[in-house]
């Protein structure tokens, strides 16, 4: 697994691309806490690139680095060409974030909000104003224009929030967890945008703790956890890091799932992982005799099974694999 | 208007920034933020002048009698001075609004913009020199109901009205590096009052210190507030010196220069 760490699966494949966004070694502390703990990150442009990761991984903490809002304590990045250290007035001209929470005047107006950000950007009069009714109609916003933000829904919010990012294009666009607390709706029309800025050529760099938005949105992935990036790639590659031959079984009985999951480990020598709702165990078999094998001790137990079946691992379960890695260094799958 | 409505239809162009505008001109964005804020929430000068409102009241009716011998003696004495009072505790409304600000992330966007640091603080002097202007004109409105009679005439309220900027301006500081430093806004509100009450009472505003213990005649004295309404009494009734207003202006100008700096590395540090 720690080639996938230090050798991005497909690093390759975009060799020659010019970098959105570089770091090397990126270190935030605070007090005691190794918020993010030495992360080497590389963005080519034009890309929807995902982090992904708990809560408390040191995503935002990244992010707020990368958009100058705090210094890191070690380590380097640049961002669209320009040194985060030493031009980040450089950097600011260039990026754009919106983050978890509304970065909106609650008291002001929509059309208010995106004239404010307009004029300090140094656009004038006519050129604002046109600007701002740009933005408010490609956003779907134009019948809450003129009114206060303080009413708009949290779908609205986040779709204005976006908007303000969008005055003058930045180079990358980071987005904090851009559909945390939205209704499934609005997700699906924050998703819509993010592809098609990205179909415009905006770099966008978002965190966000859901697989399933990674998986959708981002042509690579970075997992981190505890300040640390435990793997990269695409979402097919880091599924076919984990292995493709995974073996998934439902147990009839709840009462007997720790049975069932010590059966597996011992057959298949493998990290057992629960789902959430804790019916369904899940784990590395390698080859269809081996899963076969592993059945039939189930079976042989007395265990009874409501479901079983062969293949990739969902995200979730690579994200699962991954975490449990850095908890147990030491795995023994990588050699089935 | 549907949340699930699709967004970035089509038309939205790719813009390049214009030039970067001057410091002053970001400054300027920020004060028309300010104002706006006048139109959208014009109940925050109902807290601005209603205590000042109530204390002229009190003080004059009540207290006034006994104080100076009739209400209208003591609401010629007390006047000045309760637009100093009204000028400080309006700033620290304004540390509240800036601590309201900061834990709502709205200044993480200000802060990753390429704009002048200090555009955002300099729009809210904007408003807060705003609110003092309009908080003092009713006052001084309400006392010229009320039978107070600036002796020095208009040009000595206009002197007046600039000197109670100033003022304003130097507390203004305080209360933004509060704002900064707390983010719960009753919080500011707690310090600054508390910080504020024994300022502006052991002061001059309310009574003549002659009959004070000796141990707090030094202290009003030497109290910025009581040099501040000594020169505001001075300007618009029978003439303030020049060095009664150079030493009503010591505060404010060491509070501007001791704290702008201390403002901008507060709001780069995060």
């Amino acid at each position: 697994m720690s080639d996938l760490v230090d050798n991005p699966v497909s690093n390759g494949g975009h060799a020659g691309i010019p970098l959105a966004v570089s770091t090397r070694g990126l270190v935030k502390r605070f007090g005691d806490v190794l918020a993010v703990d030495g992360i080497d990150l590389d963005v080519p442009r034009g890309m929807i690139f995902a982090i992904l990761g708990p809560n408390g991984a040191g995503k935002t903490t990244l992010m707020r680095m990368l958009a100058t809002l705090t210094s890191p304590d070690a380590g380097s990045a640049t961002v669209m060409g320009h040194d985060l250290l030493t031009a980040p007035q450089k950097v600011r001209a260039s990026i754009a974030m919106t983050g978890q929470f509304a970065s909106l005047d609650e008291d002001l107006t929509g059309r208010e909000n995106l004239l404010l950000l307009a004029r300090l950007w140094g656009f004038r009069g006519r050129d604002a104003r046109a600007r701002a009714d740009e933005l408010l109609a490609a956003f779907d916003l134009a019948d809450a224009a003129h009114k206060q933000v303080k009413d708009y829904s949290g779908g609205m919010r986040r779709r204005l929030d976006i908007a303000a990012s969008l005055v003058v294009t930045p180079g990358v666009l980071f987005l904090d967890e851009p559909t945390t607390g939205l209704d499934p709706s609005a997700r699906q029309g924050v998703w819509r945008m993010i592809r098609g800025l990205a179909d415009s050529g905006v770099t966008i760099l978002l965190t966000t703790q859901y697989l399933e938005e990674a998986d959708q949105l981002a042509a690579r992935i970075a997992v981190i956890n505890h300040g640390r990036k435990i793997a990269e790639g695409t979402s097919r590659e880091l599924k076919a890091a984990t292995g493709s031959g995974f073996l998934h079984v439902a147990i009839a009985d709840d009462a007997r799932i720790d049975e069932a999951a010590h059966i597996l480990k011992q057959r298949l020598a493998g990290h057992v992982q629960r789902s959430p709702e804790g019916a369904t165990l899940s784990v590395m078999a390698g080859t269809p005799q081996a899963a076969n094998d592993a059945i039939a001790a189930l079976v042989a137990a007395g265990i009874g099974l409501t479901d079983f079946s062969m293949g990739s691992p969902s995200l979730e379960e690579v994200f699962f694999a991954l975490t449990a890695d850095e908890r147990k260094p030491k795995r023994d799958e990588d050699a089935a | 208007m549907t949340d699930n409505s699709p967004a970035l239809t089509s038309g939205l162009t790719m813009v390049k920034p214009p030039p970067a505008p001057s410091a002053l001109s970001n400054a300027l964005v920020f004060g028309w933020r300010a104002m706006l804020k006048f139109r959208h929430v014009p109940e925050q000068l109902f807290d601005l002048v209603m205590t000042p409102i109530m204390f002229t009241l009190l003080f004059t009716f009540v207290f006034g009698g006994a104080l100076a011998g009739s209400t209208s003696a003591y609401l010629q004495f007390f006047l000045p001075g309760i637009l100093v009072q009204t000028v400080c505790f309006n700033a620290v409304y304004s540390g509240m609004g800036l601590s309201t600000d900061l834990g709502k992330g709205l200044f993480d966007r200000f802060r990753s913009l390429p704009i002048w640091p200090l555009a955002p603080f300099a729009g809210l002097m904007v408003g807060d020199i705003l609110r003092h202007l309009i908080a003092a004109t009713i006052i001084l409105t309400i006392g010229l109901i009320l039978g107070y009679r600036p002796e020095a005439g208009l040009l000595g309220v206009i002197a007046a009205f600039a000197l109670l900027v100033a003022v304003g301006f130097g507390m203004g500081w305080i209360f933004i590096v509060l704002g900064l430093l707390i983010r719960t806004p009753t919080t500011v509100m707690t310090i600054g009052f508390t910080f504020l009450f024994p300022l502006v009472f052991a002061s001059n505003i309310m009574v003549d210190p002659a009959t004070m213990p000796g141990w707090l005649r030094v202290f009003v004295n030497v109290n910025p507030v009581s040099l501040m309404t000594d020169a505001m009494r001075g300007l618009m009734g029978t003439g303030a010196t020049t060095g009664q207003i150079l030493l009503a202006l010591i505060l404010p100008a060491v509070l501007t220069v001791a704290l702008a700096p201390v403002t901008l590395w507060l709001y780069r540090r995060q």
